[in-house]
């Protein structure tokens, strides 16, 4: 973490080119694209909050899609009684922070794959209450007709109204992290997931950061959930199960988990390569399984280790070209001496 | 009023007594120093006054104040800092961040670190730590990536960061080049001087703690031995035939 200037000049041109073509996309897009983009940006917020947990502070979390429901049923539950979307959405993100400090207890007591299965039942319990408890929730039925917000009078009906919406959340979303993990929390997040024994010995407060790491995460999760429900009109259990956790987890761990843009480009691959896979046909599947399987393979560390994986494999390769060398130099004293 | 005082401590692993009955005090100011062949129980000791480990009986006192039982956190908020004997910094993190790591925690509250600057207010005491360690040339390298004796070097510097009044050194010199062992001491010296806290060292190198400390303890078999000087230890002849030998 440099704690200088804010971002690099690169970094500022390269944020302001994908801007101005996110603001663009939708001239080129049909409706179908425009609602993957709009898609993709609602995975990015939940897959932003999941890489607090998971990739800065080391935590395992595998019941995000259960948060993401909650922040969706929340939002559905409160328009179709008419409440507003500006109120039900803070809503969502409330009972979504105050969810995750509650499955931040457990992670006090349990790591590694136990605080794994221990979220993963969680996420088992959220998705029957949203199955079973039909009077609230609709059952397998779900929710339909969810309608989208309206803005200072002016609807947002429109996928591209909507999808700007979105974008707009996205940005700030993003920014507000950027800000909290660049501030003293970034810091004892990362402490936390590198070595938690000497961080308390320095006086960080483990207990507060790792459930503020679960908290902050699933409220992202339900802002995620508070978009995903007006955008695609109809909620049910289904998308909140733990295939889609587990799918959150893929996003943050191929993009790069511990990087600030991992999360966008996993959720990019994880949602847009199946799509582009599906001139396979039965196959699709197959073969997005065996690229993720080869990249963890090959790449550990997420795709935005790229350049560090490379530089990591040359050096390994001058290394062992200069044994080599040095063998060969010891052998060839060896000969001219005898 | 001494500004540590242990009393009686005693810890057991199963049938083996690792630390039987330690009592000592440290005065303000002063560096002492901690010695006994392996197993003696000096770690044990250690972990059982920061709080890492529960001992079976004793008291700790800091200033007066009993901290028995206390969490590492809560120690090091009152004040007392430790190194480790196996390394123990944040390796993906800068230098420079390990070091802001190590004090931010001391500086405004929970909830307003949240919105406070990235350095909290703390990059001039690192700079001045980074300085006096001669650490400024690798600041904004990953603290992993430094070599071992640069990495003992970070985790002294931690320690000392939040100025605290307090520290625990667990082997500063192992795996340390013997040719920046002296130096190494120097600065001990020279942060006891200007920070004016006290020092509790455990160290196999002799020379090392005899040229540092103002007293020693002497353990063997989780008990003390003798406890003085370090003339006078290097003369008491059960420390001889105990630990030093001839």
């Amino acid at each position: 973490m440099k704690t200088t200037k804010l971002l690099s000049t690169q970094h500022m041109v390269f944020l302001g080119l994908a801007m101005t073509a996110m603001c663009f996309a939708p001239m080129f897009l049909k409706t179908y694209g425009l609602y993957l983009l709009s898609l993709w940006l609602v995975y990015v917020i939940a897959a932003m909050g999941l890489n607090l947990t998971v990739g800065y502070a080391g935590l395992k979390s595998l019941c995000h899609a259960g948060f993401m429901g909650v922040g969706a049923y929340t939002v559905a539950i409160m328009m179709k009684a008419g409440i507003s979307f500006w109120i039900a959405s803070p809503v969502a993100i409330v009972i979504c922070f105050v969810l995750g400090l509650a499955i931040g207890f457990p992670a006090l007591r349990v790591q590694l794959h136990y605080l794994g299965f221990a979220t993963l039942g969680f996420n088992l319990l959220l998705v029957l209450f949203f199955r079973n408890e039909e009077w609230l929730t609709g059952g397998t039925f779900g929710i339909q007709n969810i309608k989208r917000p309206d803005f200072f009078g002016m609807t947002l009906e429109s996928n591209t109204s909507f999808y700007f919406l979105v974008l707009a959340v996205t940005i700030v979303f993003g920014v507000l992290l950027a800000l909290l993990l660049r501030s003293p929390w970034g810091r004892a997040f990362a402490a936390l997931r590198d070595n938690p024994i000497r961080a308390e010995s320095t006086g960080v407060n483990i207990t507060a950061y790792t459930l503020m790491s679960f908290a902050v995460g699933a409220a992202y999760a339900g802002i995620a959930g508070a978009l995903f429900a007006p955008l695609v009109n109809f909620i049910e259990p289904a998308p909140f199960g733990i295939s889609n956790s587990l799918l959150f987890l893929m996003m943050v761990v191929i993009g790069g988990s511990g990087r600030f843009y991992g999360p966008v480009l996993g959720a990019a691959i994880a949602l847009l390569l199946p799509e582009y896979l599906r001139f396979l046909k039965d196959w699709y599947l197959a073969v997005f399984g065996f690229t993720a399987v080869a990249m963890m393979i090959w790449l550990p560390g997420g795709l935005l280790s790229m350049k560090e994986a490379w530089q990591l494999s040359q050096a390994k390769r001058a290394a062992k070209q200069k044994q080599i060398a040095e063998a060969a130099a010891v052998a060839s004293g060896k000969g001219a001496a005898a | 009023m001494s500004i540590l005082a242990v009393h009686d401590i005693k810890k057991s692993y199963g049938a083996i007594q690792a630390v039987g009955g330690v009592s000592f005090d440290v005065e303000p100011g002063e560096i002492l120093g901690v010695i006994g062949p392996n197993g003696s129980g000096k770690t044990t000791l250690f972990n059982s006054i920061l709080g890492q480990i529960k001992p079976d009986n004793g008291t700790v006192e800091f200033e007066g104040k009993d901290i028995s039982g206390g969490s590492p956190l809560e120690l090091s908020r009152l004040g007392v800092g430790r190194t480790f004997q196996n390394l123990q910094v944040f390796g993906k993190l800068s230098l420079r961040d390990n070091l802001i790591l190590a004090a931010q925690e001391h500086t405004g509250t929970f909830w307003r670190r949240m919105f406070a600057p990235p350095d909290n207010g703390l990059a001039e005491r690192a700079q001045e730590m980074l300085d006096l360690f001669r650490l400024n040339h690798v600041a904004d390298l990953p603290a992993g990536s430094l070599s071992y004796g640069q990495q003992k070097l970070v985790d002294i510097a931690m320690a000392f960061m939040p100025k605290p009044r307090l520290v625990l050194l667990d082997e500063p010199c192992a795996g340390v080049n013997p040719s920046l062992v002296d130096g190494l001491r120097e600065l001990l010296v020279e942060l006891n001087k200007k920070q004016g806290g006290s020092f509790v060292v455990i160290e196999h190198n002799m020379d090392f703690i005899m040229k540092l400390c103002h007293r020693v303890v002497c353990m063997v078999e989780g008990k003390v031995l003798a406890v003085g000087k370090p003339e006078e230890i290097q003369g008491n002849r059960a420390v001889l035939e105990a630990y030093l030998g001839n």
